[in-house]
């Protein structure tokens, strides 16, 4: 299990376990954190699963698809840390990560 | 007393429902009732990654224990609603118990389509609806064995992408002259149609199947006048909405349990959404929508109405299916349009169709290009007129095109 902090908007912590081979967007939905939508159930297909990832992990994670980088485009209020949380597939080396959840996803 | 809220059925309608009225304020008591042994889960993946075997179960719901605990939700599974009792407001459930209710939401779904020919019953014919089809046609999910697939349509095909990629020798047979015709234009059943029978797929265009045929089970199939050997088939001709508690009850349905903007149907404590219903479509004329969008938008707007703020459905609609490495992702429903315009090279399998009626955006349907899609679904919202001819050239980007 991997231990992965979630910060909304308004400054609310919740740090939930998340499975390896989840994904972190399952992670965040089956917790009950609010703010995440994930329309599409993880197939790239919404982007309404958008985080920020707290700068210090940006180098931990995989590297974004050509299809995760379109799609981020059409997130609301993107920044250089955007991910689309249902593309990080988590693993036991993001123990401790920090994510950061927009305002709002549409 | 506390107002008491009543769901039937529990797929993503129902998981959304329950979110969106908390989240919306309403305070009352919420009993969800679904006849799986299951609470809600996402059917998405069932043909897809699910069948593959790469995606858990555990995966697949779509909330946590925790989630319905903290929602005051209370969970009745293995149920099913068998009599609604509007005068009573009650719901009878199969096994006798009554429940009462305040307000009534019917999220009950959609049944698979049985096929009617001889041998229909035969062992090793299979459906794909919920989580135990699945498990059964994994059981059978081998290299080397001969599917024989029954449909083209979505359902039909990812299930041959995923038989493909097991190592089956598969067979499509689609009655129409086309791929997936219900849902998408030509030229992207004629691309489909390239692709599967470049990955190893025997498509069968216009040719409805007969019988079936066996010693006990699927032995073969009898389609246009041919014989073709098969292990198992797979059936994949659509759904039915489940309306029958609703009309035994008197409320309206056409081929889907009629409710106004609101989510409402004629009787004012009873709200429906989902698969089940049939709403008036932003483009004002009735429809029925198998998605996963128009469940949850619709659960999120009878949630609305509920805790008394309701609002007006509008959304566009949207869809998608993967199938090998194509992501098919489609907005708006291009039913009634004049002119459909080409963005990108279908040969460098990464375009999209652009329908518009009276040179206003209807729909767009994107092949790995989800720039286009995500465009194409705001200009549809927004009923832009677009210049077809910028459109079409791809030498300008996209997001330069309006």
């Amino acid at each position: 299990m991997a231990k992965i902090t979630f910060i909304t908007h308004d400054g609310k912590e919740q740090t939930v376990d998340v499975a390896p081979g989840w994904s972190l967007m399952e992670g965040a939905v089956k917790n009950h954190v609010s703010g995440i939508d994930a329309d599409c159930g993880g197939a790239c297909a919404c982007a309404t699963c958008h985080v920020y990832v707290d700068p210090a992990w940006l180098p931990a994670l995989p590297p974004k698809t050509d299809i995760e980088d379109a799609m981020l485009d059409f997130a609301l209020v993107t920044a250089p840390n955007s991910r689309l949380s249902c593309q990080i597939r988590v693993t036991s080396e993001l123990d401790g990560l920090v994510v950061r959840i927009p305002v709002s996803q549409h | 007393m506390s107002h008491k809220l009543l769901i039937v059925g529990a797929g993503q309608a129902a998981a959304q429902a329950v979110q969106s009225l908390r989240t919306e304020g309403f305070d009352g008591a919420i009993t969800l009732i679904g006849e799986e042994p299951y609470g809600p889960y996402q059917r998405p993946p069932l043909s897809k990654a699910y069948l593959l075997g790469t995606f858990e179960r555990e995966r697949l719901f779509l909330k946590s224990d925790a989630f319905y605990r903290e929602a005051d939700c209370e969970l009745l599974l293995n149920c099913r609603a068998a009599v609604l009792h509007r005068a009573q407001k009650t719901v009878e459930l199969a096994d006798g118990r009554r429940l009462g209710y305040d307000t009534l939401l019917l999220a009950t779904g959609t049944r698979v389509r049985r096929l009617k020919c001889p041998g229909a019953q035969l062992v090793g014919v299979h459906y794909l609806r919920d989580i135990a089809d699945v498990d059964e046609l994994r059981k059978i999910f081998i290299t080397g064995k001969r599917i024989a697939i029954v449909g083209g349509g979505f359902i039909g095909l990812e299930v041959a992408a995923v038989a493909v990629k097991r190592g089956l020798q598969v067979t499509v047979f689609e009655a129409m002259d086309r791929l997936m015709a219900r849902s998408v234009s030509r030229p992207v059943s004629e691309f489909f149609a390239a692709e599967h029978t470049r990955a190893g797929v025997k498509l069968l265009l216009r040719t409805g199947v007969e019988a079936i045929e066996g010693n006990g089970k699927v032995e073969r199939l009898r389609a246009g006048g041919e014989t073709y050997d098969a292990d198992m088939v797979l059936v994949g001709i659509g759904v039915l909405p489940n309306d029958e508690l609703a009309t035994h009850a008197g409320l309206a349905s056409q081929d889907g349990i009629v409710v106004d903007r609101h989510g409402r149907t004629g009787d004012p404590a009873i709200f429906a959404a989902g698969d089940c219903t049939r709403h008036i479509g932003r483009e004002g004329s009735a429809i029925r929508l198998e998605c996963v969008q128009n469940a949850i938008d619709q659960a999120k707007y009878c949630a609305l109405a509920i805790a008394g703020k309701p609002r007006n459905y509008s959304e566009v609609p949207w869809f998608w299916s993967d199938q090998y490495d194509l992501k098919l992702q489609i907005a708006g429903i291009a039913r009634q349009t004049d002119h459909a315009v080409l963005r990108g090279d279908p040969y460098s399998r990464k375009f999209a169709i652009f329908h518009l009626r009276d040179g206003v955006i209807a729909a767009v349907e994107s092949i790995n290009a989800a720039p286009d899609y995500m465009l194409g679904k705001k200009w549809i919202g927004e009923n832009l007129r677009i210049d077809p001819g910028r459109l079409a050239d791809s030498s300008i980007p996209i997001k330069q095109i309006a």
